[in-house]
Formats: structure tokens, sequence, C-alpha cells
């Protein structure tokens, strides 16, 4: 593991556009700190959420991916962050195959109203994010011969949402 | 159905009579209970004031126990019969899992004594929770061999079954009405005890006697009220100053209370035709038996057909009850 | 594909920025470092919004040929449609403006100016390299069918039925209760200026049952919307009256001839009775009465037909065999008024409602007090003879309190002072208040306050712990005892009385869950309906053309129900008058000849814009249906779904730009996270 106490750990977070983004404009207009690890993709719905975002975030330099829609039940387009849930669900055992931390990959549900939360939360998956240390996926991968080393104890964990 | 069992020091001296009847219920209910090893007293309710930290490693050493001897495999429940010793149980383990501190304290003291306790590891639940909502009214009222009809009961919960109301209870920390229903799933008539709830005085009894009599009165006065023929408990600490402190009270107000006391076990042993000697009848200082004697076979025919009420008089409220 | 030319514009929004984030550096790197990306020109201003700001774009895309933009500013939420439509005044196309959140998402959240500023700058790169897949598009424009539905007729839905039929436009009228008038047609006075409830309503009932403009549909409920803005089609069940509306005159001998009696649960809250066949009280719209099915003699045993047979109608106006109607409409546009329900005070059992008979709920006051309720308006415990001599006010049943509702319903401590009054007036009764902070903010209400305190009541604050008849003390004995703590004095008290008022507080509907889901809206965390923005447009929703009034929004007194309803109304005339719609371009298609016709897509649209085309072995979406949230997008393994605005080259290209500049550069303060 690489230097820990300088590492800075860079977190990308895709938000839906009427719960989450506006969770994230709530605590800015309430000026609630919190870390500038994160940086914000806007999507119309988290069911919008292809998996291969995740990927080539992680790929791209990504040490962890926030994944934030409406709670269940208040999703504006009725039910489609249950659809993004299952992806998110699968997507976490997958990572475990690709030699990613399941935890680098969070799911946050915030309301509009949740703005404290989402500043919280976003805190806490930092936080997460820099215990786990730096992700290097592609170095490492590249430097394996294009293969990915599976984390075996972690392999029959039960994601749980 | 098997348990842990924890009897706490009282059930052992004053509230045997409460240890046999629980005891007694319990085989044709098919519950076991397994007794912790090498228990130790519960702290009571004033230890906590003086030294929080021996008072939790007090507590804890208990919960330890209950883990290790995993006294029914990984369904690790822990029954109190008394209600000070479920509390301190419940409430240590529930401040240990929530204060990190608190947690390696305690863990700090056990470790002394070669123990360790992890919060959340053993379920710790009241007597009464297990009875109404492990084996439940209906199959109460089915073991039911001789109702009490016509035996009219005030149920008392006293203070520490249901609160602090922000731990999670199995009952309405205000207004609980399970044992409410318990009674009423045994024959007999159930009032609706206003002060189901408040305090009986606790060990103000050897603090400030006077305030321990004046709130003992309270309970008495309301269950006279109420045309209780009896109170019915769940607690020691409750029973013991309900029956031992009436005499205290009658001679400190001039009053002439005679209510007998008794732990709802007793009552459960009689209606399922239990041996008045198993289940520690006779114990009480105020005798039950007049009382007890009122119970009849039949349920008496409701004398005074329900009259009409007046044409003017306004319905009572139709709102649902709360389920 | 002509080459792109990007302008970049970096608001200082006064120090809200440029307090945190070095906005001149962030403006000169990214004409400098991402002139690759196709950055022609970066500037920095003080306010972008400003028409100034939004000249120095403009001028830039006519001088310097710009043909796209990125704005990093505040939230796009704010002012997207700001700098959209100020390009598009420039003749650029307004998709090909893209805003950057600087602002709520950095130097508000932020402290570290140079992190801050890094960040700044990797959004931008994002916004940049993003900006360069977007593609022009145009609004999509739908007609607006000049037709409003009305779900709920209280107040709130009253008055916006009657300002859009007055303006010559069509209204459907639902009511789910036998008559219109909602709550406020069970009250007697309303608060602060004590005008009879009926005589204020009852005009505007009559108003709204006779308007040519307005269908006026009772027993009714919504089964399906489908459809959107503009075009919705609604599926309505008109539940059976048993009476014929066309025949029936209203007369009213059926009610008295019915022999059934029963407790009137709705209406009268429980308090008064009402006949098996019924109408809510004389004076209600419509005038014809209903037959309760559930509590019937014919319905329940075969015989009867009292009604029937005194009917004086020629032809008969009972009709048993009548069956419920199921009716469709298209409408434009949808307002929900749907109200509150009751807090169920029996949660609390310590305040003893449901077992000690002289507790009454706010609502069971209000119907004792109207003088066309139970008692004819006159104070009365329950035994119907009693006047009280004392009453007890309990404030706050079931608001501000964590295990119920943590909200506070507005309109309890009004109402409270309004039973004081009405309680000294027609008993001269000691009263009562038990409130924990007076509340009597709007026009004319603490001068009410004011007139109640004069009038001799006596006020304790602080939150009751019981309610009991359990005498403890000499004088106690055959009263209610209310126990609070007085927070003025520190003490404990206990007072005696004869009667308790639980002023209970106000709930999203039982159903407000079911409805809102029908309409497409969402309810907030306490179940009310929520609002496009809680300040700034508290009468939309965040589906386009259903609107909301009154209190389904959240616990709303009169004049801000009717105020809701009015406003709710204009905003629909408006869109009526336009009579058409723009709305976003966000929509998916299937590009067909990618299509493998897997299907995968065919289950994942709730607006069923998805169908499948069996001839042709591939997917279509309808794109008026299509809501755009991308989620069949997502899911085609082929990628031959592509979603406008939101592609997969837009998003993608938005994080290489983000993710091209690290965090690591430098020691970062973190965990700063200080509570607001």
């Amino acid at each position: 593991m690489t230097d820990q106490t300088n590492f800075e750990p860079m977190v990308v977070g895709f938000t839906c556009n009427w719960c989450s983004y506006r969770a994230a404009d709530l605590a800015g207009m309430s000026r609630i700190k919190y870390p500038p690890n994160i940086r914000l993709i806007r999507l119309m719905c988290s069911g919008r959420l292809d998996p291969t975002f995740v990927l080539k975030a992680f790929e791209g330099g990504a040490d962890g991916v926030l994944i934030s829609g409406c709670h269940p039940g208040e999703c504006h387009y009725l039910e489609q962050n249950y659809k993004m849930l299952k992806r998110f669900l699968l997507l976490r055992k997958m990572l475990i195959q690709m030699g990613i931390e399941p935890d680098r990959l969070k799911l946050l549900w915030a309301s509009a109203a949740e703005g404290a939360r989402f500043a919280e939360e976003v805190t806490k998956m930092v936080e997460t994010v820099r215990s786990l240390g730096p992700l290097n996926w592609s170095k490492v991968v590249d430097s394996n011969g294009g293969h990915a080393t599976v984390i075996p104890v972690l392999a029959k964990e039960e994601v749980t949402a | 159905m098997k348990y842990g069992y924890y009897p706490g020091c009282s059930l052992e001296r004053n509230a045997i009579a409460y240890q046999q009847s629980t005891m007694a219920i319990a085989k044709p209910l098919g519950i076991e209970f397994i007794e912790v090893e090498d228990w130790n007293c519960c702290g009571a309710t004033e230890y906590f004031a003086i030294d929080a930290l021996a008072a939790y490693a007090l507590v804890g050493r208990n919960l330890a126990l209950a883990s290790q001897q995993k006294l029914n495999g990984d369904r690790n429940q822990l029954v109190a019969p008394c209600s000070a010793c479920f509390l301190n149980l419940y409430k240590t383990d529930h401040y240990m899992a929530e204060d990190n501190k608190l947690n390696a304290n305690v863990n700090e003291a056990l470790a002394a004594g070669g123990l360790h306790y992890d919060p959340g590891t053993v379920k710790v639940r009241h007597l009464l929770d297990i009875i109404v909502n492990d084996i439940g009214y209906e199959a109460i009222a089915e073991r039911v061999t001789k109702p009490l009809f016509n035996l009219r009961v005030a149920p008392y919960y006293g203070c520490m079954i249901v609160r602090p109301a922000s731990i999670e209870s199995f009952d309405n920390p205000e207004y609980p009405t399970s044992l409410d229903k318990l009674t009423h799933s045994l024959g007999a008539e159930v009032v609706d005890f206003p002060l189901k709830a408040h305090c009986c005085g606790g060990h103000m009894t050897q603090i400030s006697e006077n305030t321990a009599l004046e709130l003992i009165r309270r309970l008495l006065k309301n269950a006279a009220d109420y045309d209780a023929d009896m109170i019915v408990t769940l607690c020691p600490m409750c029973q013991l100053n309900l029956d031992a402190y009436q005499e205290n009270v009658n001679k400190h107000f001039g009053t002439n209370f005679h209510i007998p006391v008794l732990y709802f076990t007793q009552l459960m042993g009689l209606a399922f035709g239990l041996s008045a000697n198993n289940l520690g009848l006779g114990k009480e200082f105020i005798n039950a038996k007049p009382a007890l004697d009122k119970i009849s076979s039949e349920p008496l025919k409701k004398q005074r057909r329900k009259k009409r009420p007046p044409k003017e008089t306004l319905p009572m409220p139709t709102m649902p009850e709360e389920s | 594909m002509t080459e792109e030319r990007i302008g970049v514009y970096v608001c200082h929004c006064g120090t809200n920025i440029a307090g945190t984030v070095d906005v001149e550096e962030v403006s000169k790197w990214a004409g400098e470092k991402l002139k690759k990306d196709g950055v022609v020109v970066s500037r920095d201003y003080k306010f972008m919004c400003s028409s100034l700001g939004q000249e120095l774009i403009q001028a830039d895309i006519k001088e310097k040929s710009l043909n796209r933009v990125v704005v990093a500013a505040c939230s796009p939420h704010l002012h997207e449609k700001t700098f959209r439509t100020a390009c598009q005044k420039a003749d650029m196309n307004p998709y090909l403006c893209e805003m950057v959140s600087i602002r709520e998402q950095v130097s508000w959240v932020h402290t570290d100016k140079r992190v801050a500023t890094e960040k700044a700058k990797a959004l931008i790169s994002g916004g940049v390299l993003r900006v360069a897949k977007d593609e022009p598009l145009e609004a999509i424009h739908v007609p607006i069918n000049p037709a409003t539905l009305i779900v709920g007729a209280g107040i709130a839905g009253i008055q916006a039925a009657l300002e859009i039929a007055d303006s010559g436009f069509p209204v459907y009228l639902v009511e789910r209760d036998s008559s219109i008038g909602g709550h406020m047609a069970q009250f007697d006075k309303t608060f602060p200026t004590l005008d009879c409830a009926a005589c204020i309503l009852t005009p505007k009932m009559v108003d709204a049952g006779d308007h040519p403009n307005i269908t006026l549909l009772t027993l009714s409920e919504i089964e399906q919307v489908d459809g959107y803005v503009g075009n919705f089609t609604v599926t309505i069940r008109k539940g059976a009256r048993y009476v014929k509306e066309d025949v029936c005159t209203g007369c009213g001998i059926c009610i008295e001839k019915c022999p059934i009696k029963v407790i009137d649960t709705n209406f009268e809250a429980g308090l008064g009775y009402r006949k098996a066949i019924y109408r809510n009280f004389p004076q209600a719209i419509p005038k014809y009465p209903a037959i309760d099915t559930e509590h019937c003699t014919y319905f329940l045993h075969g015989k009867c037909k009292a009604c029937q047979l005194f009917c004086p109608t020629q032809p008969n106006s009972i009709d048993f065999e009548q069956q419920d109607e199921v009716i469709r409409i298209e409408v434009g546009n949808i307002i929900l008024a749907t109200g509150y329900d009751l807090f169920n005070s029996r949660r609390i059992p310590q305040y003893g409602y449901g077992r000690l008979a002289n507790v009454f709920t706010s609502l069971e006051f209000e119907r004792m007090c109207n003088a066309a309720g139970p008692t004819e308006g006159r104070v009365f415990l329950r035994d119907g003879i009693t006047q009280p001599k004392t009453v007890g006010i309990i404030h706050c049943v079931g608001s501000r309190d964590k295990h119920y509702n943590n909200y506070c319903s507005v309109i309890c401590c009004m109402q409270s002072l309004k039973f004081a009054h009405l309680v000294k007036e027609r008993t001269g009764a000691e009263v009562y208040e038990f409130y924990i902070d007076m509340r009597t903010a709007f026009k004319d209400y603490d001068e009410f306050y004011q007139r109640v305190l004069q009038e001799g009541v006596n006020f304790i604050r602080g939150r009751v712990a019981e309610a009991t008849d359990a005498a403890r003390l000499p004088g106690e004995e055959g009263k209610l005892i209310i126990q609070a703590e007085d927070t003025l004095i520190g003490k404990q008290r206990r007072i005696p009385v004869d009667m308790v008022i639980l002023s209970a507080g106000l709930e999203p509907r039982a159903d407000s869950e079911e409805v809102a889901k029908k309409f497409g809206i969402s309810c907030s965390s306490n179940g009310f309906f929520i609002e496009k923005h809680p300040k700034l447009d508290p009468i939309s929703t965040l589906t386009e053309g259903i609107f909301i009034a009154g209190a389904c929004q959240g616990p709303k007194d009169i004049p801000a129900s009717v105020t809701q309803g009015a406003a709710a109304a204009a905003r629909v005339l408006g869109r009526i008058q336009s009579k058409e719609l723009a709305l976003e371009p966000i929509r998916a298609s299937v590009i067909e000849e990618r299509c493998s016709g897997c299907r995968i897509c065919n289950d994942l649209c709730p607006f069923n814009a998805i169908t499948f085309n069996e001839e042709l072995n591939v997917t279509n979406i309808n794109q008026a249906l299509c809501q755009g949230c991308g989620t069949c997008v997502a899911a085609c393994p082929s990628g031959a779904i592509s979603g406008t605005q939101f592609s997969d080259e837009q998003i993608l290209a938005q994080l290489d730009g983000i993710l091209s500049l690290p965090i690591n550069s430098g020691k970062v303060k973190t965990l700063e996270s200080v509570p607001a």
C-alpha cells in the first residue's frame, strides 16, 4: 500500500437530478462542510446509471464511487431507483471478482431535504475509502497481465443494501 | 421453548412466590429455563447513581456469563422476571453497544475476571414479554382450565419494564396493555387502571418513607376507586411495596385498604388449575384468599342489563384503537 | 461537424464563489489548459446572471463565433434556464450551454481555497468535455387541453375550481365524500374574525355546484391517470348514490322516514348520528342524499324501501339498482387539493381519548359548537346535558413530538384560542390552555390572542404528561386531572377540569402515498405531497401539469389554503392561455439498426413508453410518454438506446474531465463537517 499519510481519495458521485443532486444543493445552501474529495455527475435518475460508468470511474482513477438516488418509494420516475438498486447489488458482487473492495462503492438514498445527511454520508464515504487506501485499479490490472485478483475473503460476503 | 434465565436476588428471597409460580407455569407452557451459572446481583436501582462503571461492570458480568454459557445455542435470549434486573441487563447491553468508551471500560473490568462481553450477543427480555409475545394470548387462553371469572384485577406494570421510551420496548411506554390482555385471557375482569405505569416508590421506603407511602397510597386508592379485588404485578419491588407497606399506609393516612397484591404468574397458575401451594400463594402479607374466593366457575350473568343511555348522550369516540 | 468553439464563464457570485475559489486563476487556467479541448475564450465576472454578464456571453457568441458555452456558477437548478435563454437570444442552440456548479458543490461546502480552486477546475474540465458532446436540441412542444381536473372539493379545491371556471374554462371537480366543502364545512366559527364558516363557505359551494363550467363528481375517486402534461386521460369511478340526481329535488323526506340511525363518523366526527340515507348537512351541495349500503336495511336484508315508498317525485328518485359508473375524461392540467386527516388521538393513550368520556378531539368540539351539529351549538359533556365548569385545552396533540409527528400543525394554536373563546362565550367556564409555544403569526392573529388573554383564559406553558381520572388530591374527585409541567414557574401542576379538548394535529391523508403514486408525484418523509420548491414554487410538483393546493402540501389554515388554490388556478390558467408548453427534450430513443430485439428494456418503463414492434423485431419508445429517466438507456446491452442530453458520450466525457485533475495536490484539510 502506498503512503497513506498523503493519500487523498478521489470519489466520483453519481446523483439523480431530483432528490440527491438537490440534497447536494441544499448542503451547499446550508453551508454544511464536507471533504472536497468528491466530484459529482448529475444524471436525470439513478436508474440512468449504467454500471459501466462505475467501472470507467475506477479505471479512470477513482478510489471510490458514490451512487445516490431518491429514497425507495420517492423516485421521481416512480420506481427506477429500485432498478438501480438491483444493478448496485450485482455490481458489488462483481467488484469483488475484479479485486475491488465492495466498500468502495456506496449507495446513498438522499431526499432533497437531506442536505445535512448528504454531507455526513459523503464524509463517511471519503473516510471509508481513505482507510481502504488508493485503488490504482487500472495499474494493478495492467501489471498483472490484464487479470484482476478476486478478493477471496469477501467473495462469499452477502451483500446487503 | 428454551430461554436463559436470570432470577436475581429477590426471587430467591422475598419474591420466592414469583419464582415458584414462574417455574410452575413454565411446564404447561412448554418453556424451559436454564439458569445462568454463578450469576451475581444486578446492582438494583441505586447503584448506577453511585458508581456507574462498577454498576455496569456488575451487570456486564452476568451478560458475559450468559453469552459464554450459550444457554440456548445461538438464540441467546436471557429472561429476567424482576423489572429492575431486566432493566439493568437490558440497558447495560444497550448502552455498551451505543457507547464505545463504556464498552471498553466494562470489558477492561470484566477482563480482570477472565470474561468478555460483546454487546448485542445476548437478547435480554422480560418474562411478561416472552409470555405474551412468544407464547401469545390465545395459547394461554387455551390452557386455562379454571377461568378467573368475577375477579376484578388491576394490572400494575410499575415504571421499569417499558421505559425509558428511548429504548425500544415491547409495549407502549406510557400506557402499556399487554398485562391487561393477558389477565383478560385468564377470564378475569380487567380494571382500566390509570396508574398502571406509575412508580411504586421503589427503595424510597428506606430513604424517605413518607414519600414512598404517598406513592403507594395513590396506587392503592386508585385501585380501590376502581373496585379492584386485587392488584396483579410483575415486579418484586412493586409487590413488596404495595403488599408489605399497605398496613403502614393505612396507619399513616388513616385509611383501610385491604388489597392483595399477587404476581401475574400466580394468577396464571390458578387459571391453569395448578395447586395454590406450588404457586407460593399465602406468602403475601395481605391475604389474597378472600379475593380469590370471589372467583366463580361461571361468568356472572350481567345482573343489570345494560341500560340504554339517555337519548341526549353523545356517542363515545369512534376513532379506531391504536393497534 | 464544425469545430467546437467553447466559451467558459466563471462567476464570482459576489464573494459567494470568489471568497473560496480563486476565480481569476480558474478562468485563466481554463483559457490556457483547456484550449486543446476547444476553449477559445474564458472569462470571469462578478455576477454572470446579471444582464451585463449575460450580454458578455452573448457578445462572445457573436464576435468569437462560439458554438458552445460553459457557465461555472451556481446550481443548474437555479440558473440553467437563464443562461440557456441568453444563448438562445444570441442565436446559439440553448442545449449547447452547460452549467457547472462551483457554488453549491465547491465554495459553499469547502473551506480550503487552494483545494476548492482545484476542484472547481476539475468540474469545469468535466463541463467542457461534456459540452463538446452536447447536441443541438429543440424543446418539445405539447398542446394543452383547456380542461382541468381538481381532486378534492374542500375550500382549496373549490377556490381553484371557481377561479378557472370563472375564466371560462371547463373544470372537473372530483370529491370522495357525498358533498363538497371539506373540513371547513364541519367548522362553526373561523379564526381570528369568528365569522361563521357556513356563512362564508356555502355561497362558494353553491357557486361551484351551479357553475356552467364546473362538472361536479361526488362520491368519486380517481382510478387511473394516463398521459402527460397537456393531455392527461383520467379514469374516475363515480360511486353509486342510489338516488337519481336528475329527478331528486332534495326535499329530504326520505331522510326523515329512514328508520336506521347510525353514528356519523365522517361529517359529525363520531359525535352525532345520521340516517342510512343521508346528506352531510341540510345545505349540502349537491343536495341529493346518498344511501349508505353498509347500514341500509334494504341492502342488508332485502326489505324496507321506506325511502322509495315515501319519495314524492315522479318518477321515483330512489334507485336501488344504481351501479358505480366509470368515467374517462381528458384534461390538460390537474390540481390536487386532497386535504388532511386528523391525527388519531388514541395514539397517545395517556391523554385518555376513547377511555375517558369527557376527552374530546378538536373536530368533535367543532361539531359541538356548530349550530347544525349534534348539540345545536351548546357545549356539553358527553352526557349531553351538563355544561362544563372548567375546560382544559391541550395543544400540539400529535404534533411537535418525535413519537408522532415532528412538524407543527400550524392551525392548532389559533384553533385552541378560538375554542377558549367559544367555551367562555357559551358556558362562562374557566379555561386552561396547555401550550408549548404560542404561534399566532399572520394577520390579526396575535390580536386575537391578546383578546383571549383579556377574556381571562389561563395559559400554562408546558407539555401535558397525562389526562387522568385518578384523583389524588382533594378537589380532584370526579374530575379529569391534567398534569403538566408549568415551565414558566418550574412546577408540576395538576388542574382538575370537567372537559378536555385535544387540539389534534393535521396529518397527510392515510392514502396520500397511494394517491401520489397514481399521479406520479412524491410525498416527503412526513407524508405530505412534495412541492417543486418549498419557497419559490409551493404549488407545482416535479411532475409537469400536476399542481397541489391546500393542506395536502402541508398543514395550513383557511386563508393559506384559499391562496394556494387561487395560485394553482392562476398557474393552470397561464398554461391554458399559452395553448402549448415547451418541455425539456430529454428523451430516450431507439437506434433501430442496433436493436437486437432482446426486450430487456421492455419491462423497465413505468410510463409505458416502451413498446415492442413484433414485425420488425425492434423496440420503440413513444417520445410523448417518455419522461427521460434513462433507465432503459443504461440497461440496453447493445447500446441501441440513446438518451438525449444524458448520452453515454456526454457522461463519460464529463467523467474523464473531472478525473483529469488529481485531488492529491498537497495536504487537504478534511473532516471539517461543522454543523451549519
